[in-house]
């Protein structure tokens, strides 16, 4: 009964993480009708960003007094990098190429999502007025200061409920709550789905189409950098930024798209939580070496069954 | 029914000197491409060597022209959207592997390589790499069946998820045998069943070596092998392009709906573009695995390096052969090319080394190349068929005609 609530725990918090990154896979592929594969090297900047901000902040090192809003400071200031970067990869790779085939535009993402990498793996530094300011983060793994209190918030029947997990499970509902307003409570929700149900028919009825898809890669990096943020303070370790876990994760994460309707932003939710499940629960009960297998097992299962995913995005819900 | 008008190109003879003739040509340039290699080797003062340091890229570029056409067949010529190429080139280099290695253990007792060229050894290394290549397309049958029911972006989602099954199951096999006894002792596969409950899997079929990659594996492949199975795949995909099949597959990339009405088993022929693809793929990772400085290992066969392949397909331009063939050079060298600058004249000295951003400067020129030319360097046309050849061969015929 413990490792089984244990495990759930575990499953719910890395559930909500694909499911944030998931979310921006499926509004992506909404709008512009491609796979994203530099929406992993998003959601590693967030967690190479939010370490970087904290140690600049001065709440990296031991012993120093870490503030009960830095946290949220940390978050918002990776997700307004992200965002910014986001929105300047939107207009200068994938804008040209609104016209090309779309394995032309899947070819540019990986090579966005190789210059991200890389790039984020230099070890120079630049000497600019007496400062001296790295460029990248190197390419040795590092440990991610810790924002909150390490202890225990409750327990229940001898399980330790982390203040990290709760932390993780709340900020993923707010923000999927958030977009949830924003897609289906706003005009500009209006227009994203406009856009993404017929882009011709949305432009002939005067929605500014360039600015709505901006707008949506943006949001969807955004998740991505907030996933990032949440990783790292659940997971410090952080691996180089050209690993192979970061695309093995957002791999996972888009597999969680997939498996919940791509293009729909309740199966992205549904789908993440469920892949989290599945991958701890396989690993806690049968194989732990077989845990990455589990994923992709359930998602040729799923594709064969039901090739549109479990909710196939309908006209209504589509983004 | 009328009698096919017989001229000097459609008699017997010339059809069978035209089927060999490649053969012979390409055999002949693989074989001084080798003896070149080999004299090099050993003369490496003279001015007519080559470095050994080429050779290995010259290696490589065979490789991943094999790679590449037979990717060419599913993304290019059926327009089918595969990601799991590397899971074919896994499973061939694997198996391939597995059987060179535990062949010439039992067989001769070493993993040295055995006899010359054309030796005992070289038999063996045959087998293999056609083993490989045979369980690689029966894989890719199986990835071919979802086919049947998938397009798109949804086809290469579950491709990608094949190879990389492919390659986490590969992390899980079990260490390789190292003597002779170990090697006498294991099976083909044995299962046993242990006191305390557990079963546990053994045999040569899966001591692989687990996540830390294929050590040992007696290193046959050669520039004759890479280059002689390179011509064959490009001969066979030339001759597969031309051919009625061939069309039957473009007739899929471009309408499955209108193909389908034309009498074309769309299904079938995906599936059937699948299997070739991976037959191919399945000889090239073989060759991969063979070659010489190269440990085969799971972490190396991740979904980048399908996407490398992918790469130079549309790089190359969908459908083209010597479009892949140009990418799969133009991809392997570049790299490489990177590494130092001091080859290009008038830049300055400060700009020669580069070898930290060389990665970033290549994913720099693919996105600008995706962007100024989206159909690929050569489009969906052959080398001969651009402009400037066109052009060429316009000339001569004209001053043939003049006198």
């Amino acid at each position: 009964m413990t490792k089984f609530l244990q495990t759930s725990i575990d499953g719910l918090a890395v559930g909500s993480l694909y499911a944030l990154i998931a979310l921006g896979y499926t509004m992506v592929y909404g709008t512009l009708k491609f796979i994203n594969f530099s929406h992993a090297s998003v959601f590693m900047l967030g967690a190479w960003f939010s370490l970087g901000v904290a140690r600049l902040l001065g709440w990296g090192q031991t012993g120093a007094e870490v503030p009960i809003y830095a946290a949220l400071v940390v978050l918002l200031a990776t997700m307004t990098i992200c965002g910014a970067l986001g929105f300047a990869i939107e207009r200068l790779a994938y804008k040209p190429l609104r016209s090309a085939p779309r394995l032309n535009v899947l070819i540019t993402a990986i090579g966005i999502a190789m210059l991200i990498d890389n790039t984020a793996a230099l070890e120079k530094k630049a000497e600019i007025a007496g400062y001296t300011i790295p460029i990248g983060f190197g390419t040795r793994p590092q440990r991610m200061p810790s924002l909150f209190q390490d202890k225990a918030v409750a327990e229940i029947a001898g399980v330790n409920i982390q203040f990290v997990d709760i932390v993780v499970v709340i900020s993923a509902v707010v923000l999927m709550a958030g977009l949830q307003l924003l897609v289906f409570g706003t005009k500009l929700g209006a227009a994203m789905r406009a856009v993404s149900e017929d882009t011709r028919a949305a432009a002939l009825m005067g929605i500014p189409v360039d600015r709505v898809i901006s707008i949506t890669f943006v949001v969807g990096t955004m998740l991505a950098a907030a996933a990032g943020f949440l990783f790292a303070a659940k997971y410090p370790g952080l691996n180089q930024p050209a690993a192979a876990n970061w695309a093995l994760l957002g791999l996972k994460a888009f597999v969680a798209a997939v498996v919940g309707g791509i293009g729909n932003i309740r199966g992205a939710v549904v789908g993440g939580i469920l892949i989290g499940m599945i991958e701890l629960f396989g690993a806690a009960y049968l194989f732990t070496q077989l845990r990455d297998v589990y994923v992709f097992v359930i998602l040729i299962a799923v594709l064969l069954v039901r090739p549109t995913g479990l909710f196939p995005s309908g006209a209504v819900n589509k983004v | 029914m009328s009698e096919q008008p017989r001229d000097a190109w459609t008699s017997t003879p010339v059809i069978w000197l035209r089927s060999i003739l490649p053969w012979l040509v390409g055999g002949v340039l693989a074989f001084a491409l080798y003896r070149y290699g080999m004299w090099s080797e050993s003369n490496q003062g003279s001015r007519l060597a080559m470095p050994i340091f080429h050779f290995k890229i010259l290696s490589l570029i065979g490789i991943n022209a094999i790679m590449a056409v037979s990717l060419n067949v599913v993304n290019g010529y059926t327009g089918q959207f595969s990601l799991g190429h590397v899971g074919f080139m896994a499973i061939g280099g694997y198996v391939s592997g597995a059987m060179t290695y535990y062949g010439s253990m039992i067989l001769w007792q070493s993993t040295a390589i055995h006899g010359e060229l054309f030796g005992g050894g070289d038999f063996l290394f045959l087998g293999a790499l056609l083993c490989g290549g045979l369980v690689a397309a029966l894989a890719g049958y199986v990835v071919g069946l979802p086919s049947l029911r998938l397009r798109g972006d949804y086809l290469a989602i579950v491709t990608l998820g094949f190879g990389e099954i492919v390659r986490l199951i590969l992390t899980l096999t079990r260490p390789i045998k190292k003597t002779a006894e170990e090697v006498s002792q294991a099976g083909l596969l044995s299962i046993t069943h242990n006191a305390n409950g557990s079963w546990a899997l053994d045999g040569w079929m899966i001591s692989v070596g687990g996540a830390l990659g294929f050590d040992g594996i007696p290193k046959y492949t050669n520039l004759f092998w890479i280059y002689l199975l390179c011509f064959a795949t490009i001969i066979f995909c030339y001759r597969l392009k031309q051919s009625v099949l061939g069309k039957a597959f473009v007739s899929i990339r471009e309408d499955e709906v209108a193909a389908e009405a034309m009498g074309v088993p769309t299904t079938r022929y995906k599936v059937l573009a699948f299997v070739i693809a991976a037959f191919f793929g399945g000889v090239g990772g073989g060759l991969f695995a063979h070659e010489v400085g190269i440990l085969i290992s799971p972490p190396e066969m991740n979904f980048l390096k399908s996407v490398d392949y992918v790469i130079m397909v549309v790089l190359g331009g969908m459908g083209s052969i010597s479009g892949a063939v140009l990418a799969a050079i133009a991809l392997t060298i570049l790299p490489e090319l990177l590494r130092d600058l001091s080859w290009i004249p008038f830049l300055p000295k400060a700009l020669h080394d580069v070898s930290d951003y060389r990665l970033i400067i290549y994913a720099l020129i693919l996105i600008c190349v995706m962007i100024m030319r989206p159909q690929g360097l050569m489009g969906i046309k052959e080398i001969w068929e651009v402009r400037p050849a066109l052009w060429l061969r316009a000339k001569l015929a004209r001053k043939e005609k003049s006198p």
